[in-house]
């Protein structure tokens, strides 16, 4: 398979990645040969093996369902992470569907 | 040759739990903006997700109610895209092996007729936060209280071929949802979404190209966005275009679908297993325990009430179609006539809830009095006529069935000696009728019994009124 320019476009654009026209070329030429390294494994026979999710034989512990109390203090000191926060709200650029 | 429209829905149900699905902060709706919310839900760097065993058990419960496989081993998934309240920049969900697998729902149509709709699959996935668009003007607030809630995404079949056969089926898992007591359902609220698929095809043919339409939170609405995405989409087709595969968003004011530009690119979703989460292994004691606190559910409930009550299938639907009103039901119908109460509330009581815009869940009108004044009718303390009036007075104002009897004087009549006085003085007012009615004009009598009726307000056991009003005109003069 060959690794397009437009391929590389599209996935910079879902990773939200700010890709600068000039780098899409040699971009695309490392990711084909990433690609290349990637197909090498399909030589492996993997007929009848079981989908491995996880490497480590262990099962997802369970919590019980319980609400623990929450205080404005707390949340005021997780507003702060944020480079504009205003009535309690995190604000972000203007979002419109 | 007409087109056949093909209708799949997925329905995303918040489970009503206390805390989170992977962290303890509190579901409750209405909080301060952000007050419910942790490293976790916050995706601060080194968080990690624990799973809620009751979201597991709802999951369970609900796949065991529509008779489907539970995986007894599932995997959670990372579902990747940005919007500013996904703060991880990834869903937590499942996807190739969710909880609950195959099952089925089984539907009564407005003619009677019954269909099995197909259910695909059920999965555990947590919500994403809210989006605040009109409080700034250059800005989005972003309150992530909502961040993490879990929710059981419910996806059918393309099972459906009408409008109305979607709304049976997004009704019945609604009902289906609040019997389990797995999510409140509450519409308004976001707790019980809809997402639609529909596609146009001649008859017989393979399916056609589908749009989703997102943001229905109505049944009025499901309904509405449906048959405007068939015209459509007819129009499209019957213009010799195609219809695109593409998201599109329901618009209530408009009642409209557009298309939602900005979701094209994203469908890309790049799953792939969570490596903070393990795979969920279910133990076979784990489902059975679920399944012993399973309640009665619609379908069975339905069933015994025909045989129990007697009542006729399509009674038996109503009734059930919601467990508070079956509940209610069961406490007024005890000993009784059943059919009685089963048309009171139908009738009566289900009317004054919709004209008032209630619900059954907070009616005015406890069961317990409502069991009373069909007693009344039945001991014959007053008539079914005037059991209305005392109905009206105690769904506006409350108080007891019989107080109001008293109060308002309107005990019937059953003394026979004072029901013949009204029928006398009746006859006595009429001589022209009287005589009209001896000489053979028989229909007469309906006018004799309204007279003599409104004379008593109504309080006149009509029984009585019948049999003495006969006595009096049939005796010779």
């Amino acid at each position: 398979m060959s690794f397009t320019t437009d391929t590389v476009k599209r996935t910079a654009s879902l990773a939200r990645l700010a890709l600068p026209e000039a780098d899409l070329a040699h971009v695309a030429q490392q990711l084909e040969g990433i690609l290349v390294l990637i197909e090498k494994l399909s030589a492996v026979p993997t007929e009848g093996v079981e989908i491995m999710a996880h490497p480590l034989e262990l099962q997802q512990p369970l919590r019980e369902d319980r609400a623990d109390g929450r205080d404005l203090a707390g949340r005021d000191i997780y507003l702060k992470n944020a480079p504009v926060s205003a009535d309690g709200l995190f604000l972000v650029p203007k979002v419109i569907e | 040759m007409s087109w056949e429209v093909v209708i799949g829905l997925e329905v995303h149900v918040q489970l009503n739990t206390q805390s989170k699905i992977f962290c303890s902060c509190p579901t409750r709706y209405g909080a301060e903006p952000n007050l419910h919310t942790c490293p976790v839900c916050l995706a601060l760097p080194g968080a990690l997700p624990v799973l809620n065993a009751a979201a597991v058990d709802k999951a369970i419960a609900f796949g065991l109610a529509v008779g489907a496989e539970i995986n007894r081993r599932s995997i959670f998934a990372r579902k990747n895209y940005f919007y500013p309240d996904l703060p991880k920049g990834y869903q937590i969900s499942q996807y190739e092996i969710p909880i609950v697998g195959r099952g089925q729902l089984l539907l009564t149509l407005a003619d009677g007729t019954e269909k099995v709709v197909g259910i695909t699959r059920a999965h555990l996935e947590e919500d994403a936060g809210k989006s605040l668009h009109e409080a700034f003007s250059a800005e989005t607030g972003i309150d992530l209280n909502r961040a993490g809630t879990p929710l059981l995404e419910i996806v059918s079949e393309p099972d459906m071929r009408s409008p109305s056969e979607a709304v049976a089926y997004l009704k019945k898992l609604h009902a289906l949802v609040r019997y389990l007591d797995i999510s409140d359902g509450n519409m308004q609220e976001g707790s019980f979404r809809c997402d639609a698929n529909v596609s146009l095809r001649r008859a017989g043919e393979p399916f056609g190209t589908r749009a989703e339409i997102k943001n229905l939170n109505s049944f009025r609405f499901l309904e509405k966005a449906i048959e405007y995405e068939m015209e459509r989409q007819q129009d499209i087709l019957e213009s010799g275009g195609k219809v695109v595969q593409e998201t599109r968003l329901f618009d209530a004011n408009k009642g409209e679908t557009r298309s939602m530009r900005s979701k094209e690119e994203a469908n890309d979703y790049r799953y792939f297993p969570d490596p903070d989460l393990l795979p969920l292994v279910l133990e076979e004691s784990h489902i059975e325990t679920v399944r012993a606190s399973l309640p009665e559910l619609p379908d069975a409930k339905k069933q015994r009430f025909m045989e129990a009550y007697g009542l006729p299938a399509y009674d038996a639907g109503v009734l059930t179609s919601s467990r508070a009103l079956a509940d209610y039901y069961e406490v007024v119908a005890e000993g009784l006539d059943a059919k009685l109460a089963a048309n009171w509330l139908m009738g009566d009581l289900l009317g004054a809830l919709n004209r008032s815009g209630a619900e059954i869940e907070s009616c005015p009108v406890p069961a317990g009095q409502m069991r009373k004044l069909l007693q009344r009718i039945q001991d014959e303390t007053i008539s079914g006529k005037i059991a209305k009036e005392v109905f009206d007075v105690l769904f506006e104002q409350g108080a007891d069935v019989d107080d109001i009897i008293e109060r308002k004087g309107l005990r019937q009549i059953t003394d026979p000696a004072a029901i013949a006085r009204l029928i006398d003085e009746v006859l006595a007012k009429n001589p022209g009728q009287v005589a009209d009615y001896r000489a053979g004009k028989d229909k007469l009598f309906g006018f004799f019994v309204g007279q003599a009726m409104k004379a008593s307000q109504g309080k006149a056991n009509p029984e009585q009124l019948n049999r003495i009003l006969r006595e009096r005109l049939d005796q010779p003069s």
